[in-house]
């Protein structure tokens, strides 16, 4: 594929992924910040951000999983995601957690337990789409072109 | 020094343009900026880095007040050699808060003329509000926008300008307009409504670590805004 037909490719699977709400503006933000000199900082946030909520939901379903849940511990483990997806623009990951929370302020077990089901579904999504668009971009890069819009 | 050779030199042709004086000394300005989580360090780190400013990133309150030399030890470092102009740090930290910080820097003798801009992801008055009494230039609501760090430059400028009084004011006005006035700690219902800056959903109460006590009651304060 030449680099016209890749780069018609990423603008419109970049467009999707904002459509469907998977991103919202601050992603633009990021990509401003990327230029010649720092050609993969976008990527790198991502890799920072996977490997956060990684721990991150690994650590809930620990506390999720006690007979005695401790809420605060909850709610502080899904305040740092709501705070690092909203950092990087992953906007659908940052409303689960806005509701996740609110289920920890009622002590709501199970809505917690469907919340987290919810975040692993969407980190899940976010993750693959952030990742095909790397790719694409790589794909441009090794075309000769530049995957800037 | 350079700062003061450009003054007589513009002194003698056209005038002290303040402005001018003050962006030339900005350029060089060091900010400590301070974030416990990982993804936010580094997005505030290229925010400032790629509006000119130096950075030193820390993960604590402990950290940045180890760094500025305020930790009771003896550091080994010359702290006239690492200058902060600037601080600015997050809220919501576990251990020391944002704001805790704050009150530790603007308590000091050595560091109160610094100034510090905290952010949060929480919009609330009653938070904006503390900040701002306990001497805070700023607090921005995260995501950290290229917008919010270029506004920094105007702190660090005030130094140069003659008047700086009343800014305080203005700004918590500024603040308010785009702020909740009122914060319940009862759980409320998410609604479906879309996120931006200019509104202010207040959907999720924390419950920790930054959960909201009695001096954010909306009883504490509630101000009209022009």
């Amino acid at each position: 594929m030449d680099v016209v037909q890749l780069k018609r490719q990423l603008i419109a699977f970049t467009e999707l992924l904002f459509g469907e709400g998977f991103l919202d503006e601050q992603f633009n933000q990021l990509q401003q910040l990327q230029d010649e000199n720092n050609p993969n900082f976008v990527a790198e946030v991502a890799t920072l951000f996977f490997e956060d909520s990684e721990r991150i939901l690994n650590e809930l379903a620990n506390n999720l999983d006690k007979q005695s849940v401790d809420f605060k511990k909850v709610d502080a483990h899904v305040h740092q995601l709501k705070g690092s997806s909203s950092s990087i623009g992953a906007q659908r990951v940052q409303r689960v957690c806005i509701i996740f929370r609110n289920f920890c302020n009622e002590r709501n077990v199970e809505g917690c337990l469907k919340c987290l089901q919810q975040l692993k579904h969407e980190y899940a999504l976010v993750k693959s789409k952030l990742e095909a668009l790397f790719s694409l971009e790589q794909q441009i890069l090794a075309a000769g072109g530049s995957p800037s819009i | 020094m350079a700062r003061n050779g450009a003054f007589s030199r513009r002194r003698a042709s056209e005038g002290a343009d303040w402005f001018d004086l003050c962006q030339a000394n900005v350029e060089e300005a060091h900010v400590l900026a301070v974030d416990d989580s990982l993804v936010d360090r580094k997005v505030i780190e290229r925010l400032l880095k790629i509006s000119s400013f130096k950075v030193t990133a820390v993960d604590s309150g402990l950290r940045a007040l180890q760094f500025l030399g305020l930790d009771g030890e003896k550091s080994h470092v010359d702290f006239h050699s690492l200058k902060v102009d600037l601080i600015i740090t997050d809220y919501c930290m576990p251990g020391m808060t944002g704001y805790e910080l704050l009150k530790r820097i603007k308590g000091s003798s050595a560091l109160r003329e610094i100034p510090v801009v905290v952010m949060s992801s929480e919009n609330v008055v009653a938070r904006i509000d503390r900040c701002l009494e306990e001497g805070a230039e700023d607090f921005i609501v995260k995501p950290v926008k290229l917008s919010d760090v270029r506004r920094l430059k105007d702190y660090m400028a005030r130094g140069c300008q003659p008047d700086s009084g009343g800014k305080n004011h203005q700004k918590r006005k500024q603040l308010h307009g785009s702020a909740t006035s009122s914060w319940s700690p009862l759980p409320s219902v998410s609604s479906s409504r879309s996120r931006s800056r200019s509104q202010s959903p207040l959907v999720d109460t924390p419950a920790a670590p930054c959960s909201p006590s009695s001096l954010e009651s909306p009883t504490r304060r509630l101000r009209m805004t022009s």
